[in-house]
């Protein structure tokens, strides 16, 4: 397996981990847990299951974006 | 002007928009009528999926789902948002790297099988039907509400303009009238939301007002809401009634299903370059959290109004756009316990759920429901779910072109999503089935005029049911989701990522697949609804959720297979070392 895609996996695997953190972790699972906890009016597992986990699928799909950018140029070069 | 004149005017001018870009976008050939050309900027492409995404559903039912159910609505705003990070991470990039036109050409090439691509090519059918048929009745009811015409007067307008600029246009057309219907749906939605949370929060922001206190008070909102259900006798708001894991197998089904959904997959075929499609996924998800992190708001706001305005109210003080709704009706009023006032409880109102009306005004001036009344509950009051949104300007006593706009806003949802479906549908037809299958020899030229004829017939189906409406338009929508998580996501995440499988564990998966989701959702959904509850559920998976047990199904056949039948040829494993290098 080449170490383009290898490093590609790796960084799949890191984001979809935090994907699955803060939706069925967060939103879901430890939810009712982490209501004790409140920012302004919200309780905090509320507030990630219909808010807070949206955000963070945004942010995850930038960083995913920037992340293979830059994996793209360091292998184009080597190829090259 | 009066707000019906207004509402003309409104619609008029974003329909003749949408058909001006229609003779702009003129698709040429069929790289143009499939994939726009490819040349679609990540931006456009991205407000483009956004306006394919969201369904007039989206628009109209969400924020009002989340108002009568509270936390438990979460498994929507969660589940149709986080599948596009699916979408960009395993699927989008690599499709596009692929380099053709439709997802059963992917499926086909890479399972170097015919019969993988038919059967490909019959759930997409399948899935998309079953979506166009609830875009376009709400192409019909919206007309019939704002616009006082027919609703199969309203369905056949809608035909008409997506005839325009689908068949002319082709994805071109389509592309560049989403990103317009897009803007026009937006800014529909935040408007009245940004008035309705300074009107009740004091914050112009709906996303932070959700979170504040109430104007006047030291109370949160969502407090208020709690405290509010709990003294009515319903599940406090922000609280779960579903149990954990039936929670996540519907989150989980609705993400696979959206990142498996042919018309937005194929979105991102259309942009320049697999650097763009990566990007294009991220800013469709920043146009959708816009409407989908404002919708819980929404629905907190309206639960609150209906509070504050409705609850314990003289039916003769009850405000005008109660009034207007329930003349449509939409709104239902029985005072089962005659003292003239109106009250919310838990329950529905009456035995069969939708009220019929009969002629006559009662004591109050209230119209006389004729249904029989549900004794088992004190609740007085029936409020259609898809009001909230619609009712929202009104509710707020905002100026009469909001109303106009949000009646724009919805069409633009409904009529942009519908386009989108049609295309998928006849570039399958005409691609998959015509070119790539029975009829090869076929010019580009027949080829474009055969997607043409397809997108056509495609609109007159679609038309046929929203004006005969299959009863079953409501529960379908389990099945389209369904069905998507359980035959082409598994199949293109199986085809990407994992190089030995082969068409027999991709074609029996997808059959397999499909065969499990469907006959627990006709079982429970058609056959025995009235067993439709927890208690005869398998492990307490609800229909809605069982898509994930279909994947489970379509991944243990492929891996089956894997040991059983031969390995895929060396032009497969060549294709797909071709696609894992920058």
């Amino acid at each position: 397996m080449n170490k383009y895609w290898q490093e590609n996996l790796r960084i799949i695997f890191a984001l979809l981990s935090i994907w699955f953190l803060v939706s069925f972790g967060f939103g879901i699972i430890f939810s009712e847990w982490l209501d004790q906890f409140k920012i302004g009016g919200f309780k905090l597992g509320f507030w990630f299951a219909q808010q807070g986990s949206i955000f963070f699928f945004v942010i995850l799909i930038f960083v995913y974006v920037h992340l293979m950018n830059k994996l793209d140029e360091k292998y184009k070069d080597k190829e090259k | 002007m009066s707000t019906q004149a207004l509402t003309y005017l409104f619609v008029g001018i974003t329909f003749a928009l949408y058909i001006g870009i229609a003779f702009w976008s003129k698709a040429k050939d069929t790289r143009d009528f499939y994939v726009a050309g490819k040349g679609v900027s990540p931006l456009a492409n991205g407000m483009a999926t956004a306006a394919d995404w969201m369904s007039a559903a989206s628009f109209i039912s969400i924020a009002g789902i989340i108002a009568f159910s509270g936390r438990d609505g979460s498994v929507y705003l969660m589940g149709w948002t986080g599948g596009y990070v699916l979408l960009a991470l395993l699927l989008a990039p690599y499709l596009r790297k692929f380099g053709k036109y439709t997802v059963p050409e992917f499926i086909g090439t890479r399972y170097y099988s015919d019969l993988a691509r038919i059967v490909a090519v019959l759930c997409l059918i399948f899935i998309s039907f079953t979506y166009i048929a609830g875009q376009m009745r709400g192409v019909g009811i919206v007309f019939s509400r704002f616009l006082e015409v027919d609703i199969n007067l309203g369905v056949i307008i809608g035909m008409v303009i997506v005839f325009f600029y689908a068949v002319m246009g082709g994805m071109k057309g389509i592309t560049y009238t989403q990103v317009a219907q897009y803007c026009v749906l937006i800014f529909a939605y935040l408007v009245p939301a940004i008035f309705i949370s300074i009107l009740i929060t004091g914050n112009p922001v709906p996303q932070l007002g959700f979170g504040s206190t109430v104007s006047g008070s030291s109370e949160y909102i969502l407090d208020k809401l709690d405290r509010i259900t709990e003294e009515l006798g319903f599940n406090p708001y922000t609280e779960n009634t579903k149990s954990t894991f039936d929670v996540i197998c519907i989150t989980a089904a609705l993400m696979f299903g959206t990142a498996g959904l042919p018309h937005v997959i194929v979105r991102f075929f259309t942009v320049p370059k697999v650097k763009d499609a990566r990007k294009s996924v991220g800013y469709a998800l920043i146009c959708i959290a816009l409407l989908f992190t404002t919708a819980p708001a929404v629905g907190a706001f309206a639960r609150v109004n209906i509070a504050d305005s409705i609850q314990d109210t003289k039916y003769v003080e009850a405000p005008e756009w109660f009034k207007n709704w329930e003349n449509i009706g939409l709104v239902a009023w029985k005072d089962k316990n005659n003292d003239g006032a109106m009250q919310l409880y838990p329950g529905n109102a009456f035995e069969e759920i939708q009220p019929s009306f009969s002629e006559k005004v009662g004591q109050y001036g209230e119209r006389v429901v004729t249904n029989n009344i549900n004794e088992d509950s004190k609740n007085e009051l029936y409020i259609d779910r898809d009001i909230m949104v619609l009712a929202n300007p009104e509710i707020a006593s905002l100026p009469p072109w909001v109303f106009a706009l949000v009646a724009a806003g919805a069409l633009a949802a409904a009529l942009s999503t519908a386009a989108g479906l049609l295309l998928v549908i006849s570039s399958s037809i005409s691609h998959d089935l015509m070119k790539k299958t029975f009829r090869p020899n076929i010019t580009e030229k027949q080829e474009l005029l055969y997607a043409r004829i397809a997108a056509s017939a495609a609109i007159l189906v679609a038309g046929y049911f929203g004006i005969n409406p299959p009863g079953f338009v409501a529960q379908v929508v389990a099945l389209a989701f369904g069905l998507a998580a359980s035959t082409i996501f598994p199949a293109l995440l199986m085809g990407i990522f994992f190089k030995e499988i082969n068409k027999e564990g991709a074609i029996l998966g997808m059959v397999l697949g499909l065969v499990t989701t469907l006959s627990y959702i006709i079982y429970f959904k058609f056959i025995f609804p009235e067993l439709n509850n927890s208690e005869y559920w398998l492990l307490g998976i609800s229909p809605e959720g069982f898509g994930v047990i279909g994947m489970l199904v379509n991944f243990a056949t492929a891996i089956i297979c894997l040991q059983v039948f031969s390995k895929p040829p060396s032009s497969v494993t060549n294709l797909l070392n071709s696609i894992r290098k920058p």
